[in-house]
């Protein structure tokens, strides 16, 4: 990596966009890479809308505002197409991440989208399948990297996995979402 | 071995204070407290320090604590933040009087009403007449780095004044970045060993905190303080030249970034000079001549050294992250104390104030390079026509 990579991401109050971020930002962290993690804050309420940022570099990163040209927007939520402008500003080459049961080209529709790359997985159902609950973080996180390349997917597996041992969650719920996250970079789709 | 690490400007602040161990962190726990006294009551609880750590029922009681802790000849430390370092006022000032070195974290933020919890400088601007030595940070690394500087400055011996550590609200508290964390021997070596020469505790030499002091000697103690203020700078430069051999990054007064041949420049301290950089480069490339003076110490104000950075220019524009309400065209604290700097120093430079962020507005580089296009403009015509402006408020 060259240069300076900036994602947006989008979720709603728990399904853990800052978390996500924080993950990313860390696996820049082992690959010796600079970064910011960092969510917009604001009355914190279960189900409403919110963004995180990430910003990645082999630079020292000196901006610190938030971002308004990313080249990666990942949506955590599908309800949030309609509601919120998931594809401002973003770079016409940029990536477009979805969770959605929908096909990349449905989505391309829905947002009348022309340009850049768009990525869509089902990350709700596979953390319902894996987690039993609707938290999509870890899958779109195995889905942001399997799209764009930034790590391996095994070097997110291993963030997640001393993240949440250090927050001393569960091992089975650890395990779980590892599987979430393999599963998506398996069946993530691009269109 | 230093270790990098993931940290938000919090964390960073709770590990120096876990390197540097100190004997007692007073603190009022809750909002507007940050999570630097949250982590670092961990750090308490599992015995990774030896503080004495006292909670305690407001900041106004915090600082209390600290001031007698100070003067019983502890090395004292605390955090705070927003209208926690607004009800510390009449204390800052017992702090700063009684020549006790405590260093304080400040995370930036607004000041009610209406009611903010983002970041601006109203904070640590309303305190900055109160004798505190003030250095601002610009992210999560120099918070560190700065933390571990501030106790050698406020204990050397020609000094003895509290120092406030200043760096943005959420922007840089709350935004996890890549912090190297040093060896903790080095740290301890490097902050070494607290020995007061006057403390309440030691019976061999009494000594009093405090008393009356009327018109009889109330004048004298005050001046006694511009000295240690005057002896302030020196000793900040010694221990960032002493910081940069031990631990290789270089600290000063301020920062310059290309100054020296610019025809116009932005001054603005803290996170958004990191943004400031970004727009710079963006119009160096662009074949404009623009520079940036990223000021940290505020207090005590090395007005002749900026000057002296400054005087070569066309133009100059500082960006203030307050407002001194009623001052002259309200203008920001930064601008004020700058342009009374470079009157009487002689420097001669058009100069104008941009307001911008109150209560945690985003300032984005484009905004930036706004400023610095009318900065161009000004030094073009030669006339300053707003000498307030706002940026990014609906008007």
């Amino acid at each position: 990596m060259s240069k300076l990579v900036e994602v947006r991401w989008h979720g709603r109050g728990g399904q853990g966009a800052v978390t996500a971020g924080k993950v990313l930002a860390e696996a820049a962290l082992d690959a010796g890479l600079y970064f910011q993690a960092f969510p917009e804050y604001g009355p914190e309420r279960m189900g409403a809308p919110i963004q995180a940022f990430t910003r990645i570099s082999d630079h020292p990163v000196d901006l610190h505002c938030q971002i308004e040209e990313p080249d990666v927007v990942v949506v955590l939520d599908p309800t949030l197409l309609g509601t919120v402008n998931v594809t401002e500003g973003l770079k016409p080459d940029g990536i477009l991440l979805v969770n959605t049961s929908a096909s990349p080209a449905e989505i391309r529709e829905q947002l009348n989208l022309r340009t850049g790359r768009v990525f869509t997985v089902d990350a709700s159902r596979i953390a319902l399948e894996t987690l039993g609950r609707e938290i999509t973080n870890t899958p779109m996180l195995g889905a942001l990297v399997k799209a764009t390349g930034l790590f391996e997917v095994e070097a997110i597996v291993e963030q997640t996995r001393q993240r949440f041992t250090k927050k001393h969650m569960k091992a089975d719920i650890v395990e779980a979402n590892i599987t979430a996250i393999r599963r998506a970079a398996e069946e993530v789709k691009e269109g | 071995m230093s270790e990098f690490k993931a940290l938000d400007g919090t964390g960073a602040v709770a590990e120096a204070m876990r390197q540097i161990n100190p004997d007692v962190v007073a603190a009022y726990p809750i909002t507007p407290q940050t999570a630097i006294v949250q982590t670092f009551s961990e750090f308490v609880a599992d015995g990774l320090v030896d503080t004495e750590f006292i909670t305690v029922e407001s900041e106004h009681s915090a600082m209390s604590a600290c001031v007698g802790a100070s003067a019983a000849g502890a090395r004292v430390m605390t955090a705070t933040s927003s209208a926690g370092l607004a009800f510390m006022w009449e204390i800052l000032y017992v702090a700063a009087s009684n020549r006790l070195p405590i260093v304080m974290t400040n995370v930036n933020r607004a000041l009610s009403a209406p009611i903010n919890i983002h970041c601006d400088h109203s904070d640590s601007m309303g305190a900055r007449d109160a004798g505190w030595i003030h250095l601002f940070c610009e992210n999560a690394q120099e918070a560190y780095d700065t933390v571990i500087q501030a106790v050698r400055i406020a204990e050397h011996p020609d000094v003895l004044l509290p120092v406030m550590v200043l760096f943005d609200g959420f922007i840089t508290s709350h935004a996890e970045e890549r912090v190297e964390i040093f060896d903790d021997a080095k740290v301890k070596a490097f902050v070494g060993e607290y020995k007061p020469k006057h403390s309440l505790l030691d019976l061999d030499h009494p000594v009093t905190y405090g008393p009356l002091d009327f018109t009889d000697y109330y004048f004298e103690h005050k001046r006694q303080q511009v000295e240690a203020m005057r002896h302030a700078q020196k000793v900040i430069l010694d221990v960032a030249d002493e910081f940069a051999k031990t631990f290789g990054r270089k600290y000063g007064l301020f920062e310059t970034y290309r100054l020296d041949d610019a025809e116009v420049a932005i001054v603005v301290s803290s996170s958004t000079a990191g943004t400031a950089r970004a727009a710079v480069d963006k119009l160096r490339a662009q074949g404009a001549k623009v520079g940036l003076l990223k000021p940290r110490v505020f207090r005590p104000f090395p007005a002749q050294e900026m000057v002296a950075a400054l005087q070569h220019l066309k133009a100059v524009g500082v960006m203030d992250r307050a407002i001194s309400f009623g001052s002259m065209s309200n203008a920001g604290p930064l601008f004020l104390e700058l342009a009374a700097a470079m009157k009487i120093y002689d420097a001669g430079v058009p100069m104008a104030d941009f307001v911008f962020g109150l209560g945690g507005r985003d300032i984005v580089p484009s905004q930036i390079e706004g400023v610095f296009r009318s900065l161009l403009q000004i030094a073009e015509t030669g006339r300053v026509s707003e000498l307030v402006s706002y940026v990014g408020v609906r008007e």
